[in-house]
């Protein structure tokens, strides 16, 4: 029996108010902060996502965006190693359309099915421009989420599927192009999403012989705030008690990762034997029944969409979002001779991506950065790794620096803080309000980008106040 | 184990203006400081048998001390330890002279941070690592650090602290205005330094001290030979050098409220010089105040002041130029500037004018014992630097 044995999402912190960008927006949109992109979100919602599960078993990562910061080189890789996944595990990027975290799913279930892999862990995330002064820029919002697909202590079957393509110009972005391009929404509307992911359902009600009131919710992509409830009650749902809320006054459209996002929200309120449909859209639709089992009871709990959602902050300026954003440019760095080496970050990946320092077996002491002399017992190479990324911690000492770099951050908190269970590590604060940093503060780890130089995409870990 | 105690004599000095030197380069502030330490020996360029060329982010190699002088083909070394580089390079001079390889050594630290963007190079040539995950080492965060935690642990209350902290700054502003060389010369009040503009929380601009362009270099000889040249040569009483293992980041014990470099090199300091209450025995001390909050700990450290006692004898003004214990009489790092590697020298060369009565407006009435430290790095990466020096 194959299907889905955790879920797991990433909403940003940040929430920008539509109405700080045009008068009469409504709600809010999700952003990432400058130092996220859809690499470090993916990474956390597959961090949520293995709640409980043990890495080992994890023999795959899948990653699903259209909006990765390479366009040559693995963004699974990266995710992988954050999520601290074995280094035998398949990996694969699914990109170039928004339905690819669906292609992901599909494809992971199929090679669970096929025996290729037990376990594959499924991550889409998406953090998509629209051009200032568009639609698309109040609709879109940041966001990852993820699906851990198995064979064993099943929460949600997956019954049957459909799955047809469209070739059409409805929205798209072409080499060198930063923003969404489009055709006219009266256009698009018709001939793309809503006869597109209206043949996919019917073809899949088709199939199973099921009927719109077989099932207790239907997740549908969305590409703004009512075009899905347009679907959901053009194919025969109840809006109102079937149709899965795309939170959209609380994120916006997160692209690629919308259906994993919003059947991971289902799947919080779902009781065993619910059966849920799940329908994404990008140049065709995939869609799925799911049978919620019993094991349902048992997942552990999580951040998840619940907790993410009610873990934000709201921000009113707008400059603020388009300067994290690149598109309003500020005041640059100063040449500076510092580069950064390949072979530095490929000898240090465990330490930086994976975030293990070491545990020495012989005095206990537990050090960040790995060492090759134990600290306290002067031990040479007697070191086991020890992962850092899901410890809790607490601020030892901190200082608010209002002239270094990033520009973007000033003040820049550094935090020196003592992990639970033993370790320091010398880091910076992110995600934070100036006046709440204090000796003390609790913090956990998030996977973070510190800057691009030369191409390079640098990701670390940084400590941010505990979300609650 | 003998010790460098009395071994080696100090027979001449130079030290240029410190500040904004936009005219002249390594080389020009090289040439000034040593032609008047050679003058003050009374010794050609070509006596010098020997150099050490401290610099950290001016020229590499001895080659650059050698073509500015222009000595030839005699061993020079480069050495590089941060802001205890000065110190470092006069203190393996005076290895050399002590071992017997050699008479008349030359030790000269200069530095043009005004090169660089700012002034002080960040983009350290090779950082600890390459992979770039390390935060950038900012000075400022790096001692702010040090003084968020040492308020939160003895519970000071910000402005209580600062206030405190600004009473360092005005002290070492007032020295500069009778230090001639120094970079700034001008009086500040206590509240002018509490309101200044944040530099890294809890420091503030006048916190933090001068970044600058300079040069300063001794002459060292025996103390045998030094007797023939001049009656007024300074003897070095002990020199210690010690370096962080990293220990603020990886240990948790380590407590940011007192720098273990300091108390260590201090402690094996005094053990060479036979100093048994330092506060007693010291007449000056010329410290690393790179930032207010250095000097206040270091005065724990250095054994001045108990234990989280420190801001009681600045409020008691224990080291103003006329109280107990006269610290940074030439203005500091604050006031003098701070050349990174050329600042040890500097300050050598203030405790060297002051025993001879030289020092001007600020010549302290007693100056037997002198003290110099430097500290320099980041937080459990500090190398540090306690030197001694007597009169004969």
């Amino acid at each position: 029996m194959v299907g889905i044995t955790s879920y797991g999402a990433y909403v940003p912190l940040y929430r920008l108010s539509r109405e700080a960008i045009a008068r009469g927006g409504r709600g809010e949109k999700a952003i990432c902060n400058f130092d996220e992109d859809s690499i470090t979100m993916a990474a956390a919602a597959a961090i949520d996502c293995l709640t409980g599960i043990d890495r080992q078993t994890v023999d795959g990562l899948y990653f699903a965006t259209t909006t990765s910061p390479y366009k040559e080189k693995s963004g699974a890789t990266i995710v992988a190693m954050a999520a601290d996944l074995k280094q035998e595990a398949l990996t694969a990027d699914f990109a170039h359309s928004l339905r690819a975290g669906t292609s992901a799913f599909m494809s992971a279930i199929d090679a669970v099915k096929a025996g290729s892999a037990k376990k594959v862990l499924v991550t889409a995330s998406d953090c998509r421009l629209g051009l200032p002064g568009t639609a698309y820029e109040q609709n879109f919002g940041d966001g990852a989420g993820a699906l851990l697909i198995g064979d064993s202590n099943v929460i949600a079957t997956i019954e049957a599927s459909y799955s047809v393509y469209s070739e059409i110009m409805d929205v798209w972005r072409a080499e060198g192009d930063t923003f969404i391009r489009s055709w006219e929404d009266r256009f698009t509307t018709t001939h793309g999403y809503l006869a597109v992911v209206g043949e996919a359902v019917s073809g899949l009600l088709k199939k199973t012989g099921l009927k719109p009131g077989d099932f207790a919710k239907v997740v549908l992509y969305t590409p703004d705030a009512r075009r899905s409830a347009d679907l959901a009650k053009k194919l025969g749902f109840d809006v109102k008690t079937q149709l899965q809320d795309p939170f959209f006054n609380d994120i916006g459209s997160t692209g690629t990762a919308l259906p994993l996002m919003l059947l991971a929200a289902a799947l919080e309120e779902a009781k065993a034997g619910d059966r849920i449909l799940m329908a994404s859209y990008g140049n065709g639709s995939d869609a799925f029944v799911l049978q919620v089992t019993d094991q349902i009871k048992k997942i552990k709990a999580r951040r998840g969409m619940k907790g993410h959602l009610a873990s934000k902050k709201v921000i009113d300026d707008y400059k603020q979002y388009l300067i994290w954003r690149g598109i309003l440019p500020i005041e640059p760095r100063k040449e500076t001779a510092a580069f950064i080496s390949a072979p530095a970050l490929w000898r240090e990946r465990d330490a930086n991506l994976r975030f293990h320092g070491v545990k020495c077996q012989v005095c206990g002491t537990i050090q960040y950065p790995p060492q090759r002399v134990c600290t306290k017992c002067h031990a040479k190479d007697q070191f086991e790794p020890y992962r850092l990324a899901d410890k809790k911690a607490k601020i030892f000492t901190f200082s608010m620096d209002y002239i270094t770099y990033p520009v973007l951050e000033r003040p820049v908190v550094n935090v020196t803080i003592d992990f639970e269970g033993g370790g320091r590590a010398l880091l910076y604060l992110t995600d934070r309000e100036a006046d709440q940093v204090k000796c003390g503060l609790p913090v956990e780890m998030s996977f973070r980008k510190l800057f691009v130089k030369s191409g390079i995409h640098n990701y670390f870990w940084k400590a941010v106040p505990l979300r609650t | 184990m003998e010790g460098i105690k009395d071994k080696i004599a100090i027979v001449g000095m130079g030290c240029t203006q410190f500040g904004e030197l936009w005219d002249k380069n390594h080389k020009d502030l090289v040439v000034d400081a040593c032609y008047e330490a050679f003058e003050d020996a009374g010794i050609e360029p070509k006596d010098v048998q020997m150099a050490w060329y401290g610099s950290r982010e001016t020229g590499f190699t001895g080659t650059q001390l050698a073509s500015a002088l222009k000595l030839e083909y005699i061993p020079i070394s480069r050495v590089e330890n941060f802001c205890a580089g000065g110190t470092d390079t006069f203190r393996n001079a005076c290895y050399a002279v002590a071992s017997g390889v050699c008479d008349i050594a030359l030790a000269v630290g200069v530095e043009k941070c005004k090169d660089h963007y700012g002034g002080f190079c960040m983009d350290i040539l090779d950082p600890f690592d390459r992979s770039m995950v390390e935060w950038e080492l900012p000075p400022a965060s790096q001692f702010a650090l040090l003084a968020t935690r040492y308020m939160h642990h003895y519970g000071w209350k910000y402005e209580d602290f600062k206030r405190i902290l600004s009473m360092i700054d005005v002290k070492n502003h007032h020295n500069g205005t009778m230090s001639p060389k120094a970079q700034f010369h001008r009086e500040i009040t206590v509240e002018q330094a509490m309101n200044a503009p944040m530099i890294s929380y809890p420091l503030g601009l006048f916190d933090a001290c001068g970044v600058s362009d300079g040069s300063a270099a001794a002459i060292i000889t025996t103390p045998e030979i030094a007797k023939k040249m001049r009656k007024d040569y300074i003897l070095v009483r002990a020199l210690a050098l010690t370096n962080g293992a990293g220990q603020a980041i990886i240990q948790p014990e380590y407590n940011f409220i007192s720098i273990p470099e300091t108390v260590t090199a201090a402690e094996h300091a005094y053990k060479e010089a036979g100093i048994t209450d330092p506060r007693r025995e010291v007449d000056l001390a010329i410290v690393h105040d790179c930032f207010s909050i250095t000097e206040l700990m270091t005065m724990e450290d250095l054994q001045f002041s108990p234990r989280g006692k420190a801001p009681e004898d600045v409020e008691a003004g224990t080291f103003t130029l006329e109280g107990e214990l006269p610290v940074n009489t030439d203005g500091g790092l604050k006031c003098f500037g701070h050349p990174l590697s050329a600042s040890g020298l500097r300050m050598i060369y203030e405790v060297y004018k002051q025993m001879q009565g030289k020092a001007g407006e600020r010549q302290l009435k007693k100056a037997d014992v002198g003290l110099t430290h430097n500290v320099g790095g980041v937080c459990g990466f500090f190398n540090c630097t306690v030197a001694l020096f007597g009169k004969p």
